[in-house]
């Protein structure tokens, strides 16, 4: 019975936010649905950090250079061979690759598979050490792609970058990957791998005592982790339509990390709620760096602002609120039916 | 490859090399003691490089006395930042005080952006590193020799200090057995303040010889330099003083021979230090000097 209920209300709640969605799309300005699609995409990608992060327990400090991946991947294959030409001024673009045009839908996937073989094969170094040692190799791994990035002209164009992507991410697309990410990521969690990767984060030793190869599991969940990221990665290429080295530096990885401590290292849904916080917030602040004229004071805006208040807060979180805001649990319709439940027999007292 | 180009890049690779030295030192130390790697630990090399600008630029002090004020300053903050941020949560998982580690490290660059602004500033060289000696076909840059002996007798006084006297025995022993040292009535976090202390004051040393050699002051120059001087320290075996000095000098040779072999490679100059790290992992995780495994 629960579980009917419970799948009657996913649809129903799935189904509110299609017509927020429809709503939006056709009476919000530019600007608003922007920052919406910002959000699924930061979703999506906060969501596949934690599973590797939070679920796993093994510190990657390497999304950025999977972001990079997919999003050069999905751009270079979505490009026409004619803005290729053009583009590749300094040397000409490796031969393949420069007659080769997909429709996006192809791309990312494209994208996603690639990510993912890249992580496989990353793992092989990365995971022969742990803890702190891991997060620096996988962070080693990050500046390496970004140079890689700027050197091979004939592939990435180098630090010019790819130019006049053609805007496909909208609306859908954005929001279309992000709850099938979720979906994805929850039913993994949920299954027996899931449980596997739990194990292998509270104790690598026991989790292999009782038969868990924790080499492989660990690969699985980079390479699940890895293959929504490049996703992402090229949703976000096409929605700013110009990618370059300089993009995908150490900050998005920061960005990713403030955002799963804040919602609770581990809890899909604690990513999901401070992906959404972190994103708008991060809007919202913009005012602290712009110019503004306030009570006929001229403030000259203060670039870099936003920065020092995340990087306070997330220090503020790691002393003050371990768990974050979710902690290590999730949401459920039950413990959300007994919460209003409480709630309402609060309110008739 | 003749000799003489040889030599000449040997001088560069050794300047560089001391360089990183001086920072590997301190990751090294603060990790060897709390098992931490103190990310903040590169942008201490910035904020010295600004406290040794504003020393002789805004304020016009003589080069020794703002140059002491910068490594006494660096010092301090180093003990602050731990007493800030690391001790509170000494007892947590380490993953937990990585994170913090970076937090500190991001707020570091961020408030020199907010404060001072983004705009590299020119490091005034003094007039005493300026030139070159010439032997035969090699030319040593005055600073050179002064990078080589500023660093020779920085690292000696440093292992004087962690083999003879007794901090230095406390900060050993800490290294081995956190627990048992508490039992013997040492006082731990004295002991980690003075390691802080002095890994930071390393790192100022290196700042100020940094923004000598690189004279552009801006507030993510130590990010990069950082990140290589942990490798450095890897390299070296964690934890080990003369192999973080070691470590530090193969990085600074290996960067700049292979972009004198292959001068089309200089654009992968960055990322030969994570190449080295990764194979150094993979075939000897313990580092050169080192002797523990890291767990």
């Amino acid at each position: 019975m629960a579980l009917y209920r419970d799948r009657i209300l996913t649809v129903f709640s799935l189904f509110i936010l299609f017509s927020f969605l429809t709503y939006a799309d056709s009476n919000f300005g530019h600007y608003t649905l922007r920052i919406l699609q910002n959000i699924a995409i930061f979703i999506t990608l906060a969501v596949s950090y934690n599973l590797i992060n939070g679920v796993a327990g093994q510190f990657s400090l390497g999304p950025n250079a999977f972001l990079a991946v997919g999003a050069y991947t999905s751009a270079i294959f979505t490009l026409s061979p004619e803005e290729k030409l053009r583009s590749f001024i300094i040397e000409p673009m490796l031969w393949p690759l420069s007659v080769i045009s997909v429709p996006f839908a192809a791309s990312l996937l494209i994208a996603g598979i690639v990510t993912a073989l890249v992580a496989i094969l990353m793992a092989m170094p990365v995971f022969r050490v742990r803890g702190d040692y891991l997060a620096i190799v996988s962070l080693g791994f990050g500046e390496v792609f970004q140079v890689l990035a700027n050197n091979s002209m004939s592939i990435t164009n180098g630090s010019l970058g790819l130019k006049g992507l053609y805007p496909y991410t909208n609306l859908w697309w954005s929001w279309g990957i992000c709850v099938f990410t979720v979906f994805c990521t929850v039913r993994l969690v949920n299954s027996s791998y899931g449980r596997a990767m739990k194990a292998v984060r509270e104790d690598e030793t026991a989790a292999e005592a009782m038969g868990i190869n924790a080499f492989r599991i660990k690969t699985f969940a980079f390479a699940f982790s890895a293959f929504f990221q490049g996703v992402a990665g090229g949703l976000l290429a096409h929605l700013i339509t110009t990618i370059s080295p300089s993009l995908f530096t150490f900050m998005f990885t920061f960005n990713l990390l403030i955002i799963i401590v804040i919602g609770g290292l581990g809890s899909t849904t604690g990513s999901i709620i401070a992906a959404i916080l972190i994103t708008w917030g991060g809007e919202a602040l913009r005012f602290f760096e712009e110019p503004a004229n306030l009570f006929g004071f001229q403030y000259d805006g203060v670039p870099g602002m936003r920065m020092v208040l995340f990087s306070v807060i997330l220090i503020l979180v790691m002393l003050f609120a371990r768990s974050g805001i979710m902690g290590r649990s999730e949401f459920t319709w039950e413990g959300f039916l007994g919460w209003i439940k409480n709630k309402l027999s609060a309110m008739k007292v | 490859m003749d000799l003489s180009f040889a030599l000449q890049q040997l001088v560069y690779g050794l300047t560089v090399g001391c360089l990183y030295g001086l920072l590997a030192i301190g990751y090294s130390m603060v990790y060897g003691v709390l098992r931490l790697i103190n990310f903040a630990h590169g942008d201490l090399l910035m904020v010295s490089a600004y406290i040794g600008f504003f020393g002789i630029v805004i304020f016009n002090l003589p080069w020794p006395v703002s140059f002491a004020g910068a490594i006494a300053l660096t010092a301090l903050l180093g003990i602050l930042i731990d007493r800030g941020a690391y001790k509170p949560i000494r007892k947590s998982p380490r993953i937990n005080a990585l994170i913090t580690a970076i937090g500190v490290s991001f707020l570091l660059e961020n408030l020199a952006l907010v404060t001072i602004g983004g705009r590299p500033k020119s490091f005034p060289t003094p007039q005493f590193v300026s030139g070159s000696i010439v032997i035969g076909d090699v030319s040593i840059p005055t600073l050179s020799v002064w990078v080589f002996v500023v660093t020779l007798v920085l690292l000696a006084i440093c292992m004087a200090v962690v083999k003879r006297t007794r901090i230095g025995m406390a900060m050993r022993a800490l290294s081995r057995d956190m627990e048992t040292v508490m039992l013997m009535g040492v006082d731990k976090d004295r002991v980690i303040s003075f390691t802080f202390a002095l890994g930071s004051a390393l790192a100022a040393a290196g700042g100020i010889m940094w923004s000598m050699k690189y004279p552009a002051v801006e507030p993510f120059m130590g990010v990069v330099p950082g990140l290589k001087a942990f490798v450095a320290a890897v390299l070296g075996g964690i934890g080990s003083i003369s192999g973080a000095a070691m470590g530090g000098m193969i990085l600074g040779l290996a960067e700049v021979f292979i972009v004198a072999v292959q001068p089309e490679w200089s654009g992968y100059r960055d990322a030969v230090a994570f190449f080295l790290m990764i194979v150094i992992l993979l075939t000897r995780p313990t580092g050169i000097m080192g002797e523990r495994l890291p767990d």
